[in-house]
């Protein structure tokens, strides 16, 4: 749920990186602290256990600038994609105004993508919320990997098996050097800001 | 959570009641967060001018789901109050209604007892204010 600041004229919108352990939500994060000026970005808090893996939430708070007077700023959340810690995703998507779904490219992990959207599917359905009226943006991460000898998913696979039917925006990316993060981010901070403001800031009164 | 409306004054007047109650009674900094970590208000001085209140928010909402989960254990649905004390400084939560929660900070010149007692009265105004139960 959006929080819009009339005295501060300002609006924040939740967007939540959602996906299977280890496909490269926090290193979305990373990278987009790394590339971004100080004065646009805030402090990235993330809490994980010893292996590196995102135990509770990441949590990076940056500004996007002015629309229709209102200064929009964004926090950008990332889930624990293992299994295990259902609850706690269920605690970060409270709220969610957008979502990008990181897929994992490595066909081993073929099952846990779809997996990972039939759990985001459920945990928006326990909050009386669905997948189609949330703004949401797909990327396929470790594409830089298709050229190694590991074997990967090819994009008719990955379309077929998380945006059948859906037509929604999809980005070839490689989070760790970079690549298609910021496209991914820009297209979900688009949708999400004109979701909101349609909804809460330009909508007419019902008769 | 449906959309929740608070309008110029009804905030001023939350913001008024916190500064006469908790403020005046020592606390350093008073928030009040939703429970999707969103910083509905913020009262009293940044604390040593360096406290990050967007990551005290989403922590806030993170702690209190955690805690919830041990309150399960021993047959409770949740806490409604969590107390964590520092050297120098404690932090006091108090849930407030179903969607928000109160965050008061205070120094170890102020005690624990008059924190509990404002913040008790303090609720009680805030739940007509915002129009919650508590």
């Amino acid at each position: 749920m959006a929080l819009i600041d009339l005295s501060k004229k300002e609006v924040h919108c939740k967007i939540v990186y959602y996906g299977p352990g280890r496909c490269g939500k926090t290193t979305n994060l990373v990278y987009i602290y790394n590339a971004m000026n100080e004065r646009t970005r805030g402090k990235m808090l993330t809490i994980e256990t010893k292996g590196d893996r995102t135990l509770f939430f990441d949590l990076l708070p940056i500004n996007l600038g002015k629309v229709a007077g209102f200064d929009i700023r964004i926090q950008l959340y990332t889930v624990p994609g293992q299994s295990i810690y259902e609850s706690t995703r269920k605690l970060v998507l409270k709220g969610v105004d957008g979502i990008v779904f990181v897929a994992d490219s490595l066909k081993i992990r073929q099952r846990k993508n779809i997996d990972s959207l039939l759990d985001l599917t459920q945990n928006l359905r326990e909050q009386n919320r669905t997948l189609s009226e949330i703004p949401l943006v797909l990327q396929y991460n470790k594409r830089d990997l298709v050229s190694s000898p590991i074997p990967t998913l090819g994009i008719e696979e990955l379309e077929r098996d998380l945006n059948n039917g859906r037509h929604l925006a999809f980005f070839e990316a490689a989070a760790t050097k970079g690549t298609g993060v910021f496209e991914t981010l820009k297209e979900i901070s688009k949708q999400t800001v004109r979701h909101v403001a349609d909804k809460h800031l330009f909508a007419k009164p019902s008769a | 959570m449906s959309d929740f409306v608070l309008t110029i004054p009804v905030l001023e007047e939350t913001r008024r009641e916190i500064e006469s109650r908790l403020i005046d009674a020592g606390a350093h900094t008073v928030l009040i967060v939703d429970q999707a970590g969103n910083i509905i208000t913020n009262c009293g001085k940044a604390h040593n001018g360096i406290l990050d209140f967007t990551s005290l928010a989403a922590l806030t909402a993170a702690n209190f789901a955690a805690t919830s989960q041990i309150a399960r254990l021993i047959g409770e649905d949740d806490f409604s109050l969590l107390f964590h004390k520092g050297k120098k400084d404690s932090i006091h939560f108090a849930r407030l209604g179903d969607e928000f929660i109160l965050v008061t900070i205070f120094g170890d010149d102020v005690s624990l007892g008059i924190i509990r007692l404002k913040v008790s009265e303090l609720m009680h105004r805030l739940s007509s204010i915002l129009g919650i139960s508590v």
